[in-house]
This record gives C-alpha cells, structure tokens and sequence, in this order.
C-alpha cells in the first residue's frame, strides 16, 4: 500500500515473454520489467526451453522490477500471474514461482486470463469504454465484445493465427522470430500484388490456404517484398472485414487493436480508414504494451481482486482457458 | 435514391428499372483495401451472390426475382418483396401456423442444400413472408459446396439463430424444419448428425475443460 493505493505485482510468462510489472490502484506503472526467450535462428517456439528461460530470469526480473519501483515486498499487497491460456511448460513455472513468492510474502494470489489482461491494459491506456476488440498475436485471433457479464468471441480463426502465418512465413524466408516486424518491414517496400486465397466465412478467417499460396511464389522465385506485401494486404483486408461485420452487428462504436501484431502500421492504418468510412472510433494499444508483458497482468490482477473475482478455479493453471468462460465486468 | 439498409459491405435502396420499383443492393468501395483486391472482391462476390439467388429460383425456392447484374458497379437489380420479415410476424403466430410454414422452411434448406446451394447467413430476418409465400433473401454470405460439413454449419447456424431470438419457440421450428428437410435432401441424416456433431464441440460444452 502507497499513499492508500493498492499495490499489485503481477507476473506473466505463458509463452516467450518473462515479465514482472508493478502497478498502484491509481494506476501508476512503476516497474515493468522482461526478458524474452528468443529460439535459433529459422526455429519456432520451444516450450520446454521457453520454461528454461523464464527459470533463469525469473529471480533477475524479480529484483530489477522491484528495485525499479523503488518498493519494499511489505509495500505489496496481491501478487496476480497468467493462469492461462498459454503453453503449459512455461505457464507452470510461472504459476508456481508466483505462487512460492506469494507465501514467501504472504500476499494474496490472483490468476489472471492472458487474453482479458491484454484487453485491459488496452482500454486502460487508449480509455475507449466498451469497444469490439480485435486480439491478434501469435497464439491468438479473434473477434470478441463484451455482453452481459463476459468478453464474446464473434469470430476466430478457423485454423492458424495470422500472427503464426507470418511467423512461418519469416522462417521460409530464413528471417529469425518474432516474424511479424520482418514482414512489415519487408512489404513496406513491395510494390507487386500476387493474388492470394481470401477466405472469409461470417466473422471468421481462415489462412491456410495463403500460406499454401505464398510458399509456392517463394518457390516461384517471386521478390520477398512482393510476396510480404501481398501477404499483408491480403491478411489484414480480410481481418478488418471482419471487424467491420462485428462493429455492424454488436452496433458498438469503439474499436480496439490489441496483441503483438497490434503494432503494425499498415494494419492500424487499415482499421483506422475502415472505422473513419463508418463513423466509430479507433484506438489501438501503445506499442510498449502491446506484446506480453508483466504490467498487463499486474493491472489485470488489481481489477479482479477488487471485484472478488481473484480465484475462479482450484487448479493452479488453465493451458486452453477460454475467454467467454471468465465472469468479468467493465 | 431510398437507402433502407446499411449493412458492413454493402447497401440496400429502392430505385425504378424500366418502369418498376426495385431493390438495389450496392456493395460499396472499401478504401481500406488495395483497389485491385477491392475491385475484385466485389465483382467476385456480386456474381456468386446473383448466380446463388438465380440457382434458388431455379430449383424452386422463392428469391427475389433478378432483373439485372451490374458487375462493373456491383449492384443486383432485384424485386423489391414487400413482405414481412418472419423475425417480425413468428411471435404472433398459432402453433399450427408455425408447424406449417416451418416444414416449408425445412423443404426449402432441403432443396437448396441438394444442388449444393449454401445460404451462409440463415435467420428469421433473411427470411420474407408475403402472402403466405416464403422469400429467402440476403445470399451476401452464400457459396457453393459439397461438404456436409459445410451444410451442418449452415442448419446449425439457423439453430443457434432461432434460439438467441425466438428462445420459445426453437423446438418448436427446429423439429418442423427437421421434417421438412428430410423429405428434401437424402443425406439429410448425415446432416444432422454433423448439426450434433457441431453442438457438441461448440464452446459451451467446452467449459470445464482443464487439459
């Protein structure tokens, strides 16, 4: 407790990202600190080595985050982790590193969904109120709203994520992970539109067929730029169309970018002239947060605890915990 | 120019073709889209939209008759029905009444899921009662295909829509929607047995779920 604000620390670390983040009831960030596991060069995500990593930070992380904050542990009232959804090998060490420092410290324990905290922090730093959300990174893409007393999902993906699809793509073109930055980098200087599968189906998506496409013009010998920018073309029309169709039918009038691929440019640019031809508004989550990181949940955390909302289920993690299933409230 | 519906893609609004009093619907310019793909997009989706409502008609289900496609301007030129949405007139019909126009509603999925016809948005908004006669509309989400797969998702579809907007009366149409289809499509039991296949792996049953 600070100047008879809550103080929340909260701890993420459901896939690549280790991150500690320390936030006050009146919502000053005052530590936000991460380390990301990065996988060889043309290699996906491994989750075992994922945890591996986050078990040589944590302690560092730990220390810096609360050195930063420039706080005592008795200054901390609740400690809040992601309880899922996420890769079970790192989300289990989290969960348990959060719960042995909770003891240590005697602070209560909030688990915290990764998918709603990244909303959260999106509303709280954007201040958009009750918008359609779009969630993409690379482990998830949907189309939610909240309705009644939870955030709906109106649309997902239908096999991969675009977020994935980039990040396979990159691998093909030998480029190391995240993907998402090399492609737009990439399709900023694409000129040539290849003209690849767009499948829209109501509010879903479906992007197999895309990768299926470009890896054939890669063999093709087709230039990298060219294929990045239709790619990215291709993609983000079919993900604004499909936000535009949620904006009708909820007839809300906010829309919220957020995830890791929230920050690309030619995306924002894309949603922002869709909400502009419409009437609604657009915000998207600052760049510094819109990839995982420990601020999202230790704010995320404040909200549920404050709510009675802390421990919805007795297991310590929830690998494929769904969305729609936390009661939440905005 | 009377605009009636702006919907996400497109628009809907009277006008008069040689002489009569018609729907327009309009799919209107994306600027957030690359023009060749926007281009494209709207052409492709006006021509599968006229050619589905045309294939309707032919085997026998009710659409708004078309008078003229407009490819370069992606506009249907159609009938105008002026009917009643179903949505509007259900709540004050007589159990009969709705047994009745619920197994034609079910011969109707039926004929159109023989010849492959997948309507893709099937609600009791999507569908005009006039005179007793029963429109289907709106093939703006439509497409073609073989797929059981395809033609569950489009009967659960109808499901799930009836059940958010007519809670009390869903067995009540889905049964009669059953016993029409069946006399219509001869893999009707396939059909129905992806409907429950799909049901089962919706995401209310999925809660719980820890692994």
């Amino acid at each position: 407790m600070r100047d008879g604000n809550l103080i929340c620390l909260g701890i993420e670390g459901t896939a690549h990202t280790f991150g500690i983040g320390i936030v006050s009831e009146d919502g000053n960030i005052l530590a936000d600190e991460r380390e990301t596991y990065k996988p060889p060069e043309g290699k996906g995500i491994v989750p075992y080595e994922a945890k591996k990593h986050h078990e040589n930070v944590a302690a560092i992380v730990l220390e810096k985050a609360l050195k930063d904050a420039g706080i005592s542990t008795e200054e901390i009232d609740i400690i809040s982790y992601s309880a899922g959804p996420g890769l079970p090998p790192p989300l289990l060490f989290t969960a348990n590193f959060a719960t042995k420092i909770a003891r240590q410290f005697s602070k209560p324990l909030v688990k915290v969904h990764h998918g709603i905290a990244h909303i959260e922090i999106g509303r709280f730093l954007t201040g958009c109120k009750d918008p359609v959300v779009v969630y993409l990174s690379g482990g998830h893409n949907a189309i939610l709203a909240f309705v009644n007393d939870s955030y709906k999902i109106f649309g997902e993906t239908q096999d991969i994520t675009v977020g994935n699809l980039f990040d396979r793509v990159a691998r093909k073109f030998g480029l190391p992970m995240p993907g998402g930055p090399k492609i737009e980098e990439l399709a900023a200087k694409g000129r040539n539109y290849f003209s690849l599968p767009y499948t829209v189906k109501g509010m879903d998506v479906s992007f197999t067929g895309i990768q299926t496409a470009v890896f054939r013009l890669i063999q093709k010998g087709i230039r990298k730029e060219d294929i990045a920018f239709s790619l990215q073309e291709t993609c983000f029309a079919m993900l604004t169309e499909v936000a535009e169709r949620a904006l009708a039918h909820t007839e809300k009038n906010e829309l919220l970018l957020v995830g890791g691929v929230a920050s690309n440019k030619r995306l924002q640019e894309m949603m922002s002239k869709m909400c502009e031809e419409r009437g609604a508004k657009f915000y998207v989550v600052p760049q510094s947060y819109s990839s995982d990181n420990g601020v999202m949940i230790a704010y995320t955390g404040l909200l549920a605890y404050k709510k009675g909302l802390a421990n919805p289920f007795e297991d310590l993690v929830r690998p494929r915990w769904r969305i729609d299933e936390v009661k939440w409230f905005i | 120019m009377e605009i009636i519906k702006r919907g996400a893609e497109a628009i809907l609004y009277i006008d008069y073709f040689e002489g009569k009093k018609v729907l327009v619907k309009e799919r209107i310019k994306k600027g957030y889209r690359l023009e060749i793909l926007d281009t494209k997009l709207r052409a492709e989706r006006t021509r599968r939209e006229a050619r589905l409502m045309r294939e309707a008609r032919n085997i026998g289900v009710y659409t708004p008759q078309i008078f003229h496609v407009d490819e370069k301007n992606c506009r249907i030129i159609m009938e105008f029905i002026d009917g009643y949405r179903l949505k509007d007139i259900l709540d004050e019909w007589s159990k009969e009444k709705i047994e009745r126009v619920f197994i034609e509603i079910g011969k109707n999925i039926g004929k159109m899921h023989s010849a492959d016809i997948i309507h893709g948005d099937l609600t009791t908004s999507n569908i005009l009662i006039k005179n007793d006669t029963i429109y289907f509309i709106d093939f703006g989400l439509g497409y073609f295909s073989k797929r059981i797969e395809d033609k569950g998702v489009d009967l659960n579809l109808f499901k799930e829509a009836i059940r958010a907007t007519h809670p009390n009366l869903l067995n009540l149409c889905w049964q009669n929607i059953v016993i029409g289809y069946m006399q219509e499509f001869d893999k009707w039991k396939e059909v129905l047995e992806r409907v429950d296949e799909i049901e089962r792996r919706a995401r209310y049953v999925e809660r719980g779920s820890k692994d």
